[in-house]
């Protein structure tokens, strides 16, 4: 099955994070993209710019500035993953969390 | 009771069970078992009961299936099945295997704590919808609801029918054990014996390990109270029970369990707890010292408010009410066995008038007619309130 393990953070952390954090952070996704292409589970992802920068659009065409949701946590990325059953799509989603961040992990549908 | 009651009591649960993991969906296996019961009960009665009542239920499930399946393939091609292991364990009891892995899934941390509940009764224990909303006092069609979202949950988000692996186990048993401690404390507390037997009968399931047996023999322990706990629909107390009444051989088979050395964990204390009062030949025998240490390492390892109110009710009977009444200076709100633990303490001190405003608060809190009828007895023995 595919699994989307999809990264809430606080985004302020992420904004005011120095350079070696950052660097230390891009480091541990690394190893984590490693981990999933180890077990050729690795089906993609990405990071996403900062919510501030995102522009929302509702039915009717309305705009606003911002993300749908003026939440303190934030989608900030995203990683699309193969797995066996939810437990294998948890350990990988446990592995990100431990990187920092809340994790959601979410089923991906199949259309056959 | 008909043949096919009987057969309907016994073999619901480990029937579904299997069909689920063969057929890898809940709703054909509860479909398919619907049927065969329907044919039991309008073939068994002329044509006489088969031989094996449990496979011929099965066989009859598993062809109504096939039809089921073949009708309606346009539309279960769309449906995800149910993730199951590769191959079964052949060594064991196939139909116990089906039922441990169902509870697995059943019992998945990735569902909420009802929907567990929920799902367990209704698959591993074989108990319909109306009935489980009746154990849990909810409406059928919230009942319903609630097992139908479970179901879809399992299935869409990939929950695998099967024993978690030996790292996972540890972690996934303990929520196995909490939802069938919570089984049992609802039929123990409800005096519903079917549905606290029923959790004993799948904890007997579960891979043995230390807290499993230790609740196993806690689950052994107060069920075999259960003739003893209540004499014309009015609860006895534990001192007042005749324990001629209790289960002899329920007691022997929990003491055994305990006898080997474990670590100890929440459940291995409490049934400790229990077994002192199941050797005390009667209620002034009983070990209170030894009771109110045990939960001083329960409160310790648990920090729970009511494990304290337990905790005091010992030290009153070791240690007297006084010391009692200080540890009751907690805070836990809409429970009722609070205040009325401190009116007995009061009552026990003499102090009535307090004793029966902490009844009275008790009484407003009570969820049960029983409850409440003795709560009301024992404010009425507070001297100078009686109503005779």
């Amino acid at each position: 099955m595919k699994y989307a393990l999809l990264i809430y953070q606080t985004e302020k952390n992420w904004a005011e994070a120095d350079e070696e954090q950052r660097r230390q952070a891009y480091e541990a996704h690394g190893r984590f993209a490693a981990l999933l292409k180890d077990r050729g589970a690795d089906r993609g992802g990405e990071e996403l710019a900062l919510s501030g920068t995102a522009t929302t659009i509702r039915s009717g065409g309305l705009l606003t500035d911002g993300p749908y949701a003026e939440t303190a946590e934030q989608l900030g990325g995203f990683y699309l993953v193969e797995a066996r059953d939810l437990d294998e799509a948890l350990e990988f989603g446990r592995a990100l969390a431990e990187l920092g961040d809340i994790v959601e992990v979410r089923p991906v549908v199949a259309y056959e | 009771m008909s043949a096919v009651e009987a057969a309907f009591r016994e073999h619901r649960g480990p029937l579904l069970a299997t069909l689920v993991a063969e057929l890898r969906s809940f709703d054909l296996a509860e479909d398919a078992l619907q049927d065969a019961f329907a044919a039991a009960t309008s073939q068994w009665p002329g044509g006489g009961v088969p031989q094996r009542p449990a496979a011929w239920l099965l066989s009859v499930a598993r062809r109504r299936a096939v039809d089921r399946r073949r009708r309606d393939e346009t539309l279960l091609r769309y449906l995800p099945r149910l993730i199951t292991p590769e191959a079964r364990a052949a060594d064991n009891d196939p139909e116990a295997d089906d039922s441990l892995q169902l509870l697995f899934a059943c019992c998945h941390p990735a569902l909420g704590l009802e929907a567990r509940v929920a799902l367990t009764l209704r698959f591993v224990a074989g108990l319909t919808a109306p009935e489980i909303a009746r154990l849990f006092l909810v409406g059928e069609p919230t009942m319903a609801a609630r097992i139908t979202r479970a179901k879809q949950k399992i299935r869409a988000a990939g929950i695998p029918l099967g024993v978690p692996s030996p790292h996972d186990l540890p972690a996934r048993a303990e929520g196995v054990l909490a939802v069938l401690y919570l089984l049992f404390t609802e039929g123990y507390r409800s005096h519903r014996h079917e549905l606290a037997a029923e959790a004993i009968r799948i904890c007997r399931l579960m891979p043995p390990a230390p807290e499993t047996t230790a609740l196993l023999a806690l689950m052994l322990l107060q069920h075999s109270r259960r003739h003893a706990r209540l004499s014309d629909g009015n609860i006895v107390l534990l001192p007042d029970q005749d324990r001629s009444r209790w289960d002899s051989r329920a007691i022997a088979e929990a003491l055994t369990l305990l006898d080997t050395p474990a670590p100890v964990g929440p459940y291995r204390l409490q049934a400790r707890i229990a077994a002192h009062h199941a050797i005390a030949r009667q209620a002034a025998d009983t070990d209170w010292p030894a009771i109110a240490a045990l939960y001083a390492r329960l409160e310790d390892l648990t920090g729970s408010p009511v494990v304290r109110l337990n905790r005091a009710v010992a030290v009153a009977e070791a240690e007297g009410p006084a010391a009692a009444l200080d540890l009751l200076d907690v805070d836990l709100p809409g429970n009722h066995h609070l205040p009325a633990a401190r009116a007995e303490m009061l009552l026990r001190l003499g102090r009535t008038a307090a004793a029966v405003e902490q009844f009275d608060i008790a009484l407003a809190l009570a969820p049960t007619d029983t409850e409440r009828d003795h709560l009301r007895r024992r404010r009425e023995s507070a001297p100078g309130t009686g109503t005779g």
